[in-house]
């Protein structure tokens, strides 16, 4: 079962993270458009050859007929084309599926985008007067009337993302101890991978394990530190078939395995936390890829927060359950060293920007694979591991890429 | 993302029952504490829903629990979660395992932040609203 490893990724963009968007504002479309642009001219494939779109819920120009807007924005005709549900495991759910759909034989250059640059604003128009978006409140919980989440979780302030895994960590240590330093070891460990990264939003500023254990507690256990900075950004990806990945540029990406598992929306809900569900994702695409963790040369793991990039070495198998504490802090999790974890910073040294975030693990997973990481360039570079991670813990996907 | 308008007020929200849900927040608005339960498989169901989690039976009947259970996890949260709940820094939240095997979200109440642990016993508080929605928060046990 898996893939054939038939499937490429060649082209790949990226915008730089910013806390404030420097550039100039643009559509969402228009920003989607200029990635697809940049990663077809990355890979040398023309905009003709496209015939497949997967696209993510960061389109919002419409709402609906997502993909056939934008094929016929970009001016392509497609066979394949989706547009992925799935938080932050939203671009790792699109490397998948594009390979999925060139190794059915259904396409043979897939563009794979998210957005997260500011829009113009809109003119004033009294005819349209402009509506609250809870989602700036609640984040990406549910207000509608019927959603679980707003009827018995929201009402109690159980909303956003910091709560859940603020819970997460805490039934992780009531479980397993109380070694808080390996969780800050794991940001301050990132950090000098974004100090390596011109692209990171924290590049030039290193932090120590007291650092982020001295920033204030957000949620208990959870520091300011341990979670994520919003930014803007962007980035794309190009799939293609491996005998066209032969005569392009750059060296072919071959999604060798994946898996993807949901289990929940809410933690409340879910079956046995703290353990997630990227546990099972994580076997299927080594076991596809015909591999184990200990073959890998870096994993890109989805890291919003410090517990979440801990849970996702503890469940993929790196180590065992309750294992992680001692792992972070007998290994140099950085580009330098013996476990090369997010070495573009990860989100928590790059900046999240927006689905994009979930974006950067595949991006430099690929850019390492290539050997086009510049100063943060690993020695060994063959095998990455890529997660993604959406909601709180609710949905994970995982791919294995490797050189060709 | 747009910069939208400021809403007209920072309410907060509040549940809006639905046909199927009706009955549970009926029951805490009398003080208690009911749940669904499989009459196919036997399981406990929360949230409620038209049908069973574990099975698809439609069979849910609805059932009175005392309410009591334990703190599964929980998180002080020392900046609010979102704007409406400035008011409740530093939230107590948590999830509650009832007896029964089910987890709710609530809030803990009396009860110091430092004091909070997984498996405290806890026991239901009924905090009703001026709405006449009732909210279930859950205090130490004794």
């Amino acid at each position: 079962m898996g893939l054939r490893g038939d499937a490429c990724i060649v082209g790949i963009a990226e915008r730089a993270a910013e806390r404030k968007f420097t550039g100039t504002p643009t559509l969402t479309l228009e920003q989607w458009a200029a990635l697809a642009a940049d990663a077809l001219a990355d890979a040398g494939i023309a905009s003709s050859d496209v015939d497949g779109l997967v696209c993510a819920g960061d389109v919002v120009e419409a709402s609906l007929f997502v993909p056939a807007t934008i094929a016929e924005y970009c001016g392509w005709s497609v066979n394949f084309a989706e547009r992925i549900d799935l938080g932050g495991a939203t671009a790792v759910g699109m490397v998948w599926r594009a390979a999925a759909a060139i190794e059915l034989g259904l396409c043979e250059v897939v563009v794979c985008a998210t957005v997260g640059q500011p829009r113009p604003p809109r003119p004033e128009s009294p005819a349209r007067p402009r509506v609250f978006d809870p989602r700036v409140m609640y984040g990406a919980s549910s207000m509608e009337w019927g959603s679980p989440q707003a009827e018995f979780d929201v009402p109690y302030g159980n909303v956003a993302q910091n709560c859940g895994y603020a819970m997460y960590a805490q039934r992780y240590h009531d479980l397993y101890g109380w070694d808080e330093r390996a969780r800050a070891k794991i940001a301050a460990d990132q950090r000098v991978s974004a100090c390596a990264n011109p692209s990171a939003v924290f590049h030039g500023q290193p932090i120590t394990v007291d650092d982020v254990l001295a920033s204030r507690v957000i949620a208990t256990p959870l520091h300011l530190l341990e979670i994520v900075m919003p930014c803007s950004g962007g980035a794309a990806f190009v799939v293609t078939t491996a005998a066209r990945a032969r005569d392009l540029a750059h060296r072919p990406v071959t999604v060798a395995g994946f898996g993807e598992r949901l289990t929940h929306k809410t933690p409340t809900y879910a079956a046995e936390m703290p353990r997630t569900p990227v546990r099972d994702a994580a076997a299927r695409a080594f076991g596809a890829a015909g591999i184990t963790p200990r073959d890998v040369d870096m994993v890109q793991l989805y890291d919003c927060y410090t517990i979440t990039a801990l849970l996702t070495i503890e469940d993929s198998g790196f180590c065992g359950a309750g294992e992680g504490m001692a792992f972070v802090a007998e290994h140099d999790l950085s580009y330098r060293g013996d476990f090369p974890c997010n070495t573009h910073g990860g989100q928590l040294g790059m900046g999240q920007t927006g689905l994009s975030g979930g974006t950067s693990h595949v991006i430099e997973g690929v850019r390492q694979v290539q050997g086009r990481a510049g100063d943060r360039q690993l020695a060994r570079h063959d095998v990455a591991y890529v997660t993604g991670t959406g909601g709180v813990m609710s949905e994970q996907a995982a791919v294995v890429l490797t050189g060709a | 993302m747009t910069v939208p308008d400021a809403p007209a007020s920072l309410s907060k929200p509040r549940p809006e029952p639905t046909p199927v849900s009706q009955p549970f927040w009926d029951a805490l608005r009398d003080g208690r504490v009911e749940l669904q339960r499989c009459d196919d498989c036997g399981r406990w169901v929360h949230y409620p829903r038209s049908r069973c989690p574990a099975c698809l039976s439609d069979r849910l009947t609805w059932t009175p629990v005392d309410g009591t259970g334990v703190v599964y996890t929980f998180t002080v949260a020392e900046q609010p979660t979102a704007p409406p709940f400035a008011d409740e820094v530093p939230q107590l939240l948590a999830i509650v395992e009832l007896t029964e095997g089910v987890r709710v979200s609530t809030t803990l109440v009396d009860v110091d932040p430092g004091a909070i642990a997984i498996g405290m016993p806890v026991t239901p508080v009924f905090d009703h609203g001026a709405d006449g929605l009732t909210l279930l928060r859950f205090r130490p046990e004794g």
